[in-house]
């Protein structure tokens, strides 16, 4: 199901600027399609390839943690016009979850669109107030000793993930461990890994 | 000193306290990419930020706020935005 169609208004509103805007010479329709194109791409490949390279070079993870933005450029992704990106290392006693309570900041370069789960207001509310609760309605279950550490996106930083390499995968190339990498691993709502989820 | 609206910071809100995140991610559908992708273009010609954006987002009614969908509240933002900067006028956007 795709999501909520506008109302007719807001339809007219739309067109209503980019008429104005096309006369005043800001902008043309081939500027949108390029961008709307770009869209239809945008996925979470780009932040998958980076942790599971991460997982395999530890030189890369160590550049790939100290410094976001260089390691993206590493892979061809420039950030220019972008805020910078954060990664944030889970470790055996660590898990980290990204929110933006403000509104959807969201690493979009790496990771694509933000998802619609992650914009809603009960999970902007919940994930700083009860991340456990929250993880748990994705079947993700932190053991009570592994503390969580909820990190907020915003305007001017953007967090990325870094979980821990699931159990199982020895010998595993880059492609293949970049397979069990999306969004939700990414943000820190769910673990990679098919024994992960219960 | 009236409090500030509910919408303007959700984190921790506890009208959502038992509310369940639904995991879904349905795709954008033709309206939300053609928005999403003005929004790019104006934000390379320089034309709005993010803090802006959020700024006329979070002006809205709060029954607008929570009534409307994600890209009809961006584009009413920046129907704001860009009137506030003199790019274009209300009666253009009206």
């Amino acid at each position: 199901m795709a999501s909520r169609e506008p109302a007719p208004e807001h339809l007219a509103l739309l067109e209503k600027l980019v008429g104005a805007l096309t006369a005043r010479g800001i902008l043309t329709e081939a500027d949108l399609a390029s961008k709307k194109a770009a869209t239809e791409r945008a996925s979470p490949a780009a932040g998958a390839a980076m942790v599971a390279r991460a997982w395999v070079d530890p030189a890369f993870r160590t550049r790939l943690i100290a410094d976001g933005t260089a390691a993206c450029e590493e892979f061809g992704i420039s950030l220019a016009g972008n805020p910078p990106l954060g990664v944030l290392e889970d470790t055996p006693t660590l898990h980290h979850l990204v929110v933006c309570t403000l509104c959807s900041c969201y690493p979009r370069v790496v990771l694509g669109f933000p998802p619609h789960w992650y914009k809603s207001s009960a999970y902007r509310a919940r994930a700083v107030r009860d991340p456990r609760g929250v993880l748990a309605e994705w079947g993700t279950h932190i053991p009570a000793g592994m503390q969580i550490r909820v990190v907020d996106s915003t305007a001017d930083y953007r967090w990325m993930v870094l979980p821990m390499r699931p159990e199982g995968t020895v010998g595993w190339g880059e492609a293949q461990l970049a397979t069990l990498l999306g969004a939700e691993e990414l943000v820190g709502v769910a673990l990679p890994g098919v024994l992960a989820k219960t | 000193m009236e409090p500030a609206p509910t919408h303007h910071d959700l984190g921790g809100n506890p009208k959502y306290r038992c509310t369940a995140v639904e995991p879904t991610n349905p795709p954008l559908n033709d309206f939300d990419k053609r928005v999403d992708a003005l929004r790019v273009v104006l934000r390379e010609r320089g034309l709005i930020t993010t803090d802006e954006q959020r700024l006329k987002i979070e002006s809205l009614p709060e029954s607008e706020y929570f009534g409307l969908s994600y890209y009809e509240k961006w584009l009413k933002a920046m129907a704001a935005v860009l009137v506030s900067r003199g790019v274009l006028t209300w009666e253009e956007v009206a």
